[in-house]
C-alpha cells in the first residue's frame, strides 16, 4: 500500500483575488445582460436559447472557478458531470413525455 | 510527520471526504433537476391564477441573485484566506458570506410572504405547490449552509480553522456555491422564462 504524505496531496493551482473579483465581475454583467434581455421587447423571439445560454455560462464560471473543477483532479469532475447529464436528460425525457415541447 | 488520523486518502490520491462531497453533489443534481423538471411539466397548466407573470417580481429576484453571486465570492475569498492562514480575512470574508446568505433568505421571505397576501399558496394550483416546493427546497439548503458557515466561524474564533484545516472550509465552499449554480439555474427557467 503506498505510503501517503503531505505532498501527496493534489495541488490545486490558486486564481489570484484579482481573478475571483473578475469573475464576479463578468458574473454580475451577465445577469445583467439577462434581466436587460428579458425586458427589451425585441428579443421576446429567441428568449429562451439567449438566457439558457447566459446562465449556461454563468453556471459553467462558477463550477470551474470557484469550485476548481477546471484545475482539480478530472475525477470530480467526472463524478459531479454524470449525474448532471443524468438529471438533464431526465428533465428533457419528461418534457418530452408530458408533451411540453409539442405546439 | 503529518497525522495521518487527519487525512483521508483513497487509492486514487484524492481526499475520500472530497471525493464523497462530490457524490453528494452529483446526487443533489438529481435532486433539483427532478424538482425543475416537475416546474417545467407543470408550468403553464394552472386552472386558477395567480400565475407566473402576475406575481413574480424580477427586480426584487435580480437583487436577490446577485446577493447570492457575491456571497459565492465572499466564499472563495475566504478559503483563499484560510489557506494562506489569514485569520482576520477569513472570518471577514465568512461572515460576510453568511450574512449575504441571510441576507437572501430574507428576500424569500420577503417574496413568500407577499404570494401568500396575493392569494397564491401551496395548495392554490400547480404553479404554486411546485413553485414553493423548489424555491422552498433550495432556500433551507441555503439555510443549512448559513449553519455550516457559521459554525466555521465559531471554530476560527476558537482557533481551530487554520490552513491545516482547509479542506473542511473547501468542502463547505462546494455546497455553498453548488447553492448558488442551483440558483442561477431556477433564476433564468424559473423567473426570467415565463
Amino acid at each position: 500500500m503506498p505510503e501517503h504524505t503531505e505532498t501527496d496531496k493534489p495541488e490545486r493551482k490558486h486564481l489570484s483575488v484579482d481573478a475571483y473579483l473578475a469573475i464576479a465581475g463578468v458574473l454580475t454583467l451577465i445577469t445583467l445582460v439577462e434581466v436587460g434581455v428579458f425586458y427589451v421587447p425585441a428579443f421576446q423571439a429567441f428568449l429562451a436559447p439567449v438566457l439558457l445560454t447566459l446562465s449556461a455560462a454563468k453556471f459553467a464560471l462558477v463550477v470551474m472557478f470557484y469550485m476548481h473543477l477546471k484545475t482539480d483532479h478530472r475525477l470530480f469532475t467526472m463524478i459531479f458531470t454524470l449525474p448532471l447529464l443524468l438529471a438533464l436528460g431526465v428533465a428533457v425525457a419528461l418534457l418530452f413525455l408530458f408533451g411540453v415541447f409539442v405546439g | 510527520m503529518m497525522s495521518h488520523a487527519a487525512a483521508h486518502y483513497t487509492s486514487t490520491g484524492l481526499d475520500s471526504r472530497k471525493m464523497a462531497f462530490w457524490a453528494f453533489i452529483g446526487s443533489e443534481c438529481l435532486l433539483f433537476g427532478s424538482l425543475i423538471s416537475t416546474y417545467l411539466v407543470y408550468k403553464g397548466r394552472s386552472v386558477v391564477g395567480p400565475t407566473t407573470h402576475e406575481i413574480l417580481n424580477i427586480p426584487v429576484t435580480s437583487v436577490s441573485t446577485f446577493d447570492l453571486l457575491m456571497s459565492s465570492l465572499a466564499m472563495v475569498l475566504a478559503l483563499s484566506a484560510v489557506e494562506r492562514g489569514d485569520k482576520i480575512w477569513a472570518r471577514g470574508w465568512l461572515a460576510t458570506t453568511a450574512l449575504l446568505g441571510l441576507v437572501f433568505l430574507g428576500f424569500q421571505a420577503y417574496e413568500f410572504t407577499t404570494f401568500v397576501h396575493e392569494g397564491l399558496k401551496l395548495d392554490t394550483n400547480l404553479f404554486g405547490s411546485t413553485f414553493f416546493v423548489l424555491t422552498g427546497f433550495h432556500g433551507g439548503h441555503v439555510a443549512i449552509g448559513v449553519l455550516w458557515l457559521l459554525t466555521l466561524l465559531v471554530r476560527s474564533f476558537m482557533g481551530k480553522l487554520g490552513p491545516d484545516k482547509a479542506l473542511n472550509v473547501e468542502i463547505a465552499g462546494l455546497y455553498w456555491h453548488f447553492v448558488d449554480v442551483v440558483w442561477i439555474v431556477i433564476f433564468t427557467v424559473v423567473y426570467l422564462l415565463q
